[in-house]
């Protein structure tokens, strides 16, 4: 089949640590637009998936293409210019820097920006161009109030929208949010939800979330994927992923024990 | 085959002196995560006190080591841990190194501050059964002396006790679990504290012990002879990935034999004699560090538990009240123009040199405040690229007549080729990798480059003529026209660091401290960042490397080898090395105190080693105050300031800070 129809195909992506087959031959695709649920219990390799697809990790076996693109072996900052953007688990964000700044290093990075004579000639300014755009990420995440706040005054929460915003201001093709809304509360949440739902619809990005907060996963996507230690259990629509017995075992079981 | 036996067994007694420290640096690496350059420091700190005990005190042998390794080993050791290391081992690594930095700088330094210079010739041995002047037998055609005997038995003992402590007691158990991580230990009831001190006790006897069996098998030695013994150590505990205690050992021991084989059947004329062999060390430790894939993961955290750690706390919001700010501006530029008056006018000339040093000294500094302040790594080679700089400079002016400004631009330009190359050497390393692979290229370069006598004029250096900078000497050039030509240089070189920092590459530098993997996940090549800032920092060393030496009219290798990078990272680090004022404070600071100590104190204190003694310790609150401590002091008293006259409108940009985190999200 020709890879150009899908925007991310995965095949049979497999990365171990040591004994543990963290990601064991995992395949699925995203389409352009599309939003797609990543869901499966703690240490299932979700996040080593995304690390595998970013470029953090160099899985042992498979294939990533991205938008026609073969990734093997392509560096992390060349995968991001292609428009891949994600979110971190454990929050990255940059200390010392407000939060204007981090929207602004996404901004300029994305078009490989970055040169030294520039900075050395004073040309290396934001444009009225580039602000507006950065405001309007910020706005559409809803954090304008915080703007020119240093991140380290921030806590979990603004700063899992701060990594949020900064993926979004690169605006990428696809976005991997790695359990956005874990330290925010029920409201944060929802509004969370509201604003990946916005992204999507407006923008046009893909979305590929892992979220353990089911009830915010329906809401987001269109399909799920359900993965249990390293391997790939079921895929298809929400619906009727959950109503596999075998994920209900797996993930469902685990949830209604807490 | 015996001849060859003959040049082993010379190198045995360095070989196990360089086992000591290497088996040291890797202990505590591995128990506490401070990689500890001041091992060789402290080795020399205690041969110092033993052989001034023995030959000025006419102490025994025996008494002296029970003072100099017995006592005072163990006691600096716990004193490090309980003072020092104790407080920041959850700092990150730079922080670490920086403290361990300032002792190898400090160390040394208080030594003549304390006894006076002395001329230190060692010639006794610790244990009263071995005589250094008896030949006890002759191996392989080599008569082995007490010296010998007692360096290579003493180790052995020493490791065989070690190992047992480690194999076989509880102690042992718990500093080996403590490597895993020393909070999961104390999770277990164990005394995690006390391990970590058993680890800093332990290792700096042995540094002490190596220290007075090393000495005598120089006879009269100086600190130098100590940076062998440092450099030595090092690298083979990077062969042993500072993991492994045997394999630390058995490299060291084959590096000192291995030094003393090619020695004796290298001819001492050749090439190959004068500059690999002195190299050897640093050819050692630049092969770990470009060939053990192992030595890039050096700084990831291996602690199971320390994600657990909570999240630092949040600072409050930087604020400042409006009027506060003007007041300081204005009061600077006023400052700055008495200043620049004053230098045209009434200071003396023996003031207008202090000065103009300090000034030249900050544009070297401020090469620091890219790399370090900006760029978040230790570069322990800044002086090394100022001296390219300049003899580039000086060696054009002498050969071609290339004027002096003209020669220093292509000086900066070698400087930062230099300076590109270790960035493109060690692109995979960062941290301790990146500092150890700079202190070698310095190192190297002070054996090789700058030991030739072709290019450097020797130890006396080439003399700097103020006519190479072209018409009529620069307009009559004095101290006035130096001051003038320095501080312009500096005003550019500043405007240039301002607009690094708030450009592209400034930011983008700023974001990869806070998270590399971030950075680079947005589409900012990391490398590329770095080889350019590293580019500009060896330019502006080099510039600065130029200028100093025109004020101090000559170029010599001793104003820029290895230790003067030490003490430069020492300096900035002390003021600050986030802010360009840092850099200027620094060398602006360091020659003005300078000045006033030797003015002031008897010559036997030695106003400068003090200087060094005082920013190195300055130096080691960086890990409490990264900001640097001069800075941190700047801010407390404008706060308190603040608070006294301007407490409303502070109060005010607080309170809209603080509303902006509280509401945030609620309109989303
Ligand atoms: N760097 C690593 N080294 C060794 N093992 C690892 C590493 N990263 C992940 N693992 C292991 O791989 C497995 C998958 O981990 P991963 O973090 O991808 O799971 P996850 O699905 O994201 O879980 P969670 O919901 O808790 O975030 C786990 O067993 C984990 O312990
Ligand atoms: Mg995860």
């Amino acid at each position: 089949m020709a890879d150009g129809d899908h925007l991310l195909s995965l095949r049979g992506v497999c990365k171990s640590f040591g004994g543990i087959q963290a990601v064991h031959s995992i395949s699925f695709d995203v389409d352009a637009g599309e939003s797609v649920g990543l869901v499966g219990p703690n240490g299932a390799g979700k996040t080593t998936l995304f690390n595998c697809v970013c470029g953090q990790l160099r899985p042992e076996e498979g294939d990533v293409v991205f938008d026609g693109t073969l990734l093997n072996g392509m560096p992390t900052y060349k995968r991001a210019r292609l428009g891949i953007g994600r979110t971190y688990q454990k929050v990255e964000v940059f200390t010392d820097m407000s939060v204007r700044d981090h929207l602004m290093v996404a901004e300029r990075a994305r078009r490989g920006e970055g040169r030294l004579w520039r900075d050395l000639c004073n040309m290396s300014n934001p444009t009225a161009d580039e602000k507006e755009r950065v405001d309007a990420t910020l706005e559409l995440v809803g954090i304008t109030q915080l703007a020119d706040i240093s991140v380290n005054a921030l806590g979990l929460g603004n700063c899992r929208l701060v990594e949020l915003a900064r993926a979004l201001a690169a605006e990428p093709k696809i976005l991997l949010a790695d359990e956005p809304s874990s330290g925010l509360d029920l409201r944060e949440t929802e509004e969370l939800a509201a604003v990946l739902r916005t992204v999507q619809r407006e923008r046009g990005t893909a979305v590929l979330l892992v979220e353990h907060d089911l009830s915010m996963v329906a809401q987001v996507v269109d399909r799920a994927v359900v993965m249990d230690v390293g391997a790939m259990l079921a895929a298809g629509t929400f619906d009727e992923v959950m109503a596999n017995p075998e994920v209900r075992n797996a993930y469902l079981g685990q949830v209604d024990a807490v | 085959m015996e001849q060859f036996f003959g040049f082993a067994f010379t190198g045995l007694p360095y070989g196990c002196t360089y086992a000591l420290v290497a088996v040291c640096l890797v202990l505590t690496y591995q128990a506490t995560g401070v990689f500890n350059f001041a091992f060789g420091a402290q080795a020399f700190a205690s041969a110092f006190i033993f052989t001034w005990l023995t030959q000025y005190k006419n102490w025994s042998g025996f008494e002296a080591f029970l003072v100099s390794v017995v006592a005072m080993g163990p006691l600096v050791g716990y004193a490090f841990d309980r003072l020092l290391f104790r407080h920041i081992a959850n700092s990150n690594t730079t922080a670490k190194m920086v403290c361990s930095l300032a002792l190898l700088v400090g160390i040394p330094s208080l030594l003549p501050v304390i006894f006076g210079p002395q001329n230190l010739d060692a010639t006794a041995t610790i244990l009263p059964f071995f005589n250094p002047n008896v030949v006890y037998f002759t191996l392989a055609g080599q008569p082995i002396n007490g010296i010998d005997l007692s360096a290579v038995s003493v180790t052995v003992v020493v490791l065989v006790l070690l190992t047992i402590l480690l194999r076989y007691t509880a102690l042992g158990l718990q500093m080996r679990a403590a490597v895993e991580s020393r909070r999961l230990v104390q999770l277990d009831g164990v005394d995690g504290n006390g391990v970590v001190a058993v680890a800093w006790i332990v290792s700096s006897f042995m540094a002490s012990l190596a220290g007075v069996l090393f000495a005598p098998t120089f006879g009269a030695f100086t600190q130098d002879d100590y940076v062998t013994l440092t450099v030595v150590a090092i690298a083979a505990a990077a062969w042993a990935l500072l993991r492994s205690l045997p394999i630390a050992a058995g490299m060291a021991v084959f590096i000192g034999v291995l030094t003393t084989v090619l020695q004796g059947y290298i001819s001492p004329s050749s090439f190959f004699y004068a500059t690999i062999l002195p190299s050897l060390p640093f050819i050692f430790l630049v092969g770990a560090l470009l060939f053990l894939p192992k030595m890039r993961e050096l700084d990831a955290s291996r602690d199971p538990l320390a994600t657990i750690d909570p999240p630092p706390p949040p600072i409050a919001a930087a604020s400042r009240a409006p009027t506060m700010n003007r007041i300081i501006r204005t009061l600077w530029w006023i400052v700055f123009a008495g200043f620049c008056v004053s230098m045209l006018t009434w200071i003396p000339d023996s003031w207008t040199t202090v000065f103009n040093n300090g000034l030249t000294y900050s544009i070297v500094l401020l090469s620091i405040t890219l790399i370090t302040g900006m760029a978040g790594q230790l570069s322990l080679c800044q002086a090394t690229l100022a001296g390219v700089g300049a003899f580039t400079a000086a060696q054009l002016a002498t050969h071609l007549g290339l004027n002096l400004l003209v020669g220093g631009l292509v000086g900066a330009a070698l400087a930062a080729a230099v300076a590109v190359v270790l960035a493109l050497l060690s692109l995979r390393l960062k941290g301790l990798g990146l500092a150890l692979m700079t202190l070698a290229a310095a190192l190297l370069f002070d054996a090789t480059f700058f030991n030739e006598t072709s290019i450097t004029g020797g130890p006396q250096g080439i003399s700097v003529q103020a006519k190479w900078l072209g018409t009529s000497a620069f307009f009559n050039f004095n101290g006035h026209a130096m001051f003038l030509l320095s501080l312009g240089v500096l005003i550019v070189v500043v405007f240039l660091v301002l607009l690094v920092r708030k450009g592209t590459v400034g930011r983008n530098l700023a974001a990869m401290r806070g998270s590399e993997t971030a950075t680079a996940g947005l589409g900012v090549n990391p490398s590329w960042q770095r080889i350019m800032v590293f580019a500009l920092s060896g330019a502006v060393a080099g510039i600065g490397g130029l200028l100093h030496s025109l004020e101090q009219q000559v170029v010599s290798p001793t104003d820029w080898n290895a230790d003067i990078s030490l003490v430069l990272v020492v300096l900035v680090v002390t003021t600050s090395v986030t802010t360009v004022e840092g850099a200027i404070q620094a060398g602006i600071g360091f020659f003005v105190t300078e000045q006033v100590l030797t003015t002031v104190l008897p010559a036997r204190i030695g106003g400068s080693s003090l200087t060094v003694v005082l920013f190195a310790f300055g130096a080691l609150t960086y890990a409490a105050h990264p900001e640097g401590v001069l800075e941190y002091q700047k801010r407390r008293h404008t706060m308190r300031f603040e608070r006294l006259f301007f407490a409303k409108e502070a109060e005010a940009e607080e309170r809209k800070a603080a509303r902006a985190i509280s509401t945030s999200g609620a309109n989303g």
